[in-house]
Formats: C-alpha cells, sequence, structure tokens
C-alpha cells in the first residue's frame, strides 16, 4: 500500500537563498501526486530531503508511523526509492544494473533472477538482459532506470522528470509503467514533471512547487 | 653477425630444451616482481581509493609524492635503499641486504606510486552519477564505495598491470640491493646485464625474448583493460 510520507515545515537554503520556506505537505499512502514548477524551484532539492539523502535545515519529515525520520536511516531509506533525471548506467550487464538494488540487500540468487526478469519483462528490457547497459538508447536507459527502482518495490516513489527529453513512444512507454504501478497501489508516487497534461494523466492529485512551497493546482 | 645468430640458435636451444638455469632465473623473476606487485596493490588501492575519496591528511601532498613516485629512477630507490639495508644502515640488522626480500621491497617501493596514481585517477573519473544512483537505490557507505571502485576496475587493473610492466623490466635497483648473486638473486634483467658484458649472448638473447614475451604479454593485457574501460557513449574512463 505504501508509505504516507508527510513534511512538516521544512525549510532549505543553499548559500543564503532560499530554496525551501517551511514547506508542508502530507503525501498519502498509495497515491500518485504529479507535482509541477519551474525550474530551479526547489523540486529536487525537496526529493533529495525527501529521499533521506540531505536533511533540512529546519522542519521534519515523516514516513508512515515511524516519527521523524532521521537523515541517512539506512532501514527507511531503503523503503523509499528516488529516480534522478540521469540514469547512473552501471558498466555491467541490463540483468545486473537492475539485479544491484536486491543484491545490496542480501537477497538470495534464485529470487534476484525471477525478480529481476519479471521486471525487465514489464518495461520491455527482456530481450536486452545480456547486453551492456551503457548500450542501450536513451529511452531504454530510462526504463532501466524505472526497472532497477521498480524491482525493489519501494513503498515510496520519487520520480525526478522520468520523461524529460524522451521521443513521444519512449516516453508513453515510461508513463504506462508509471500508471500500472498506480493501479497496482503499492507506492506512493511523486512524480515531477513540465507537462501538465501527462501531470493529470499520471496523478490522482496534481501539485505546484511555488516561492518553496508545495501548493495543491 | 655470425656472433648474433649463434647467439639466437643457442638461445632457442636453452629454451626449447628447457634449461634448468634459464628456468631457475624466470622464476625467481616472476616471484620477486609478482610478490612486489601484490604487495603494491594491496597498499595501493585502498590508499587511491581515500585519496579518490579525500579521506587522507595531506591529500594533495600524498598526490604530489606519488605522481613524482612514478617518475622515480630505480637505481635512485635502490641506492636508497642500500643505505638503509647496509651494514651500517638503520636497518642493517635484519640481514636483508643482496636477498630477494630486499629486491621485493624495492620493486614494490617502485609499484607503488603508479599503482595509487592510476587507482586514484580512475576512481575519480567515475561519473558522479554512479554514486548518486548507488545511494538512491539504497547502497550502504561501504557498498557505495564497492560500487564506484568496481566501475572503476578496468583503469585500475591497467594501473596494477603497468606497475607489473615497470618491476619486470627493472634492473637498476635490484642489481644494487641484490647483488646479482647466481642461483640467489640472480633474475632475467641482472643476467641479461651480466652475460653481456661477459660476451656469452645465448642466455642473455634466451632471457630477451622471455621478458619480451612478457613485456607483450602484460602490454596485451593493458590494452584490454583500457579498451573494455571505454564508457560506450563516447567519453574514455581510460585511454
Amino acid at each position: 500500500m505504501g508509505l504516507n510520507l508527510e513534511v512538516d515545515r521544512i525549510s532549505k537554503s543553499y548559500n543564503g537563498q532560499a530554496v525551501l520556506q517551511e514547506c508542508s505537505f502530507r503525501f498519502d499512502s498509495g497515491r500518485t501526486y504529479a507535482l509541477q514548477g519551474p525550474n530551479g524551484v526547489g523540486k529536487s532539492t525537496f526529493f533529495r530531503i525527501a529521499a533521506l539523502l540531505e536533511p533540512p535545515d529546519a522542519g521534519e519529515v515523516r514516513y508512515g508511523d515511524n516519527g521523524v525520520a532521521l537523515p541517512h536511516d539506512l532501514h527507511l531509506r531503503r523503503r523509499i526509492t528516488l529516480l534522478l533525471p540521469q540514469t547512473g548506467v552501471f558498466n555491467t550487464s541490463v540483468f545486473h544494473n537492475v539485479a544491484y538494488g536486491l543484491k545490496i540487500r542480501g537477497r538470495p540468487a534464485p529470487e534476484v533472477e525471477d525478480r529481476v526478469n519479471e521486471v525487465l519483462g514489464r518495461v520491455g528490457l527482456i530481450h536486452k538482459r545480456r547486453q551492456n547497459g551503457l548500450d542501450l538508447s536513451s529511452g531504454e536507459t530510462k526504463r532501466l532506470g524505472l526497472a532497477r527502482a521498480l524491482v525493489i518495490e519501494p513503498e515510496v516513489l520519487l520520480l525526478d522528470e522520468p520523461t524529460a527529453n524522451l521521443d513521444p513512444k519512449n516516453a508513453e512507454i515510461i508513463e504506462q509503467i508509471i500508471l500500472n504501478r498506480k493501479t497496482a497501489a503499492k507506492s506512493t508516487i511523486v512524480v515531477v514533471t513540465h507537462d501538465l497534461a501527462q501531470a493529470r494523466r499520471l496523478g490522482d492529485y496534481t501539485l505546484v512547487m511555488a516561492h518553496g512551497q508545495i501548493l495543491p493546482l | 653477425m655470425d656472433s648474433i645468430i649463434n647467439g639466437f640458435i643457442g638461445a632457442g636451444k636453452l629454451i626449447l630444451t628447457i634449461n634448468p638455469e634459464l628456468f631457475h632465473i624466470i622464476l625467481l623473476s616472476v616471484q620477486v616482481s609478482g610478490s612486489a606487485l601484490v604487495i603494491a596493490a594491496l597498499l595501493g588501492l585502498p590508499l587511491g581509493a581515500a585519496l579518490a575519496w579525500g579521506r587522507v591528511p595531506l591529500r594533495g601532498l600524498v598526490i604530489s609524492l606519488m605522481n613524482t613516485g612514478m617518475g622515480l629512477p630505480p637505481v635512485v630507490a635502490g641506492l636508497f635503499l642500500y643505505l638503509f639495508l647496509s651494514r651500517s644502515g638503520p636497518l642493517g640488522d635484519l640481514g636483508l641486504l643482496y636477498t630477494p626480500t630486499a629486491m621485493v621491497i624495492v620493486q614494490t617501493i617502485l609499484a607503488l606510486p603508479i599503482v595509487v596514481s592510476l587507482s586514484h585517477a580512475a576512481i575519480v573519473k567515475v561519473d558522479p552519477v554512479i554514486r548518486q544512483a548507488a545511494i538512491t537505490l539504497g547502497a550502504t557507505p561501504l557498498q557505495e564505495v564497492l560500487t564506484v571502485i568496481r566501475e572503476a576496475r578496468y583503469g585500475i587493473m591497467a594501473g596494477v598491470m603497468a606497475g607489473l610492466g615497470r618491476v619486470m623490466a627493472e634492473v637498476g635497483a635490484v642489481i644494487i640491493v641484490g647483488g646479482n648473486i647466481a642461483g640467489y638473486t640472480r633474475v632475467m634483467t641482472t643476467t641479461i646485464a651480466l652475460e653481456t658484458d661477459k660476451g656469452d649472448f645465448e642466455l642473455a638473447i634466451a632471457l630477451g625474448i622471455i621478458l619480451l614475451l612478457i613485456s607483450f604479454g602484460i602490454n596485451v593485457g593493458l590494452r584490454f583493460f583500457q579498451r573494455a574501460g571505454r564508457v560506450r557513449s563516447g567519453i574514455i574512463l581510460w585511454d
């Protein structure tokens, strides 16, 4: 069902420039939120804080009933996955790229094999499982990144511009994968997109980030 | 011209008949250089990684020292180690001078800067998004480090191969601290120097051929790792 995520009056500044200003919002478990806003408004900063990769200057992040989430809390961090706009593809096969998240969690090899193949089938890359991940096209690389995130069954999925710079066909494939995940309601999903039509297609709710705050559209 | 032809014919016979003296020298060379390389890799890889992560005191100075060490003349390394290991030196009581151990130490000193510098360079060149990907997928700090090292593996292996190339071909330092004692510290390069002085070219040429083959093998290996390290998007991680 996913975890609910609540940010409570979080603030963050870089070099004296306020990016987030007492930003508060509650993301309900199993729902999908499309987040919009111009570049540089703080969406990526919000994602890094929500993914527990860096602490806010002030305010709190809470997941489920776990109380205040501490930055770098590994146990909690492993229930959240942030998909960055740039997919850092490892110089190994597509299979091993996708298997990475399971291997570092110490999953047994048969389970890894089954789950990776299943996810590769879902994103349409099963026929390329033995190919080096660096040889994929940009659209396939995005799908690889999504597969790597999905295989670990995250309870919170943060997607930072998953269809940026993609041709319409690949963007549609990625959208469909996200919609399937949304329908399964296994994750709380927050997806950043600049495309309002896409935001409406993907999200149960459309939000906008402005002046360091998250607001319903 | 006859002496060259006869030298090659004699060398061919020594190799084909598996001459015991020849193979003892080859074996000792491989043992000494192999041991030095293993030690240099065990010390150099963690140091190269630590330098890349910036967690070493006086990091800039250490990097400069290692880069300088890459060009360290072997005879100078041999001279200083000789002074340390000689009877009147600070480590004279250990009785290591003119032993294979002293040869391993000096070759380690020569290989270490190459392994450290090239490992450091290979790790630094790994795209930061690789590290970010590892973190966002739930890697622990140790797993994150290992992931980046794994991405730099071809560059690191090229560094190790370059270190092996240097120590296998080295003669000045091992002759100073090893003494070129027959059956004990005589290796391929020192034997070639000695036999050439004596005008006995058969053994020298035979060892020269073997050394060339080893160097060729090292270069093939180096080339393999350099090619494998290329990122297919066009960015070159290692060249």
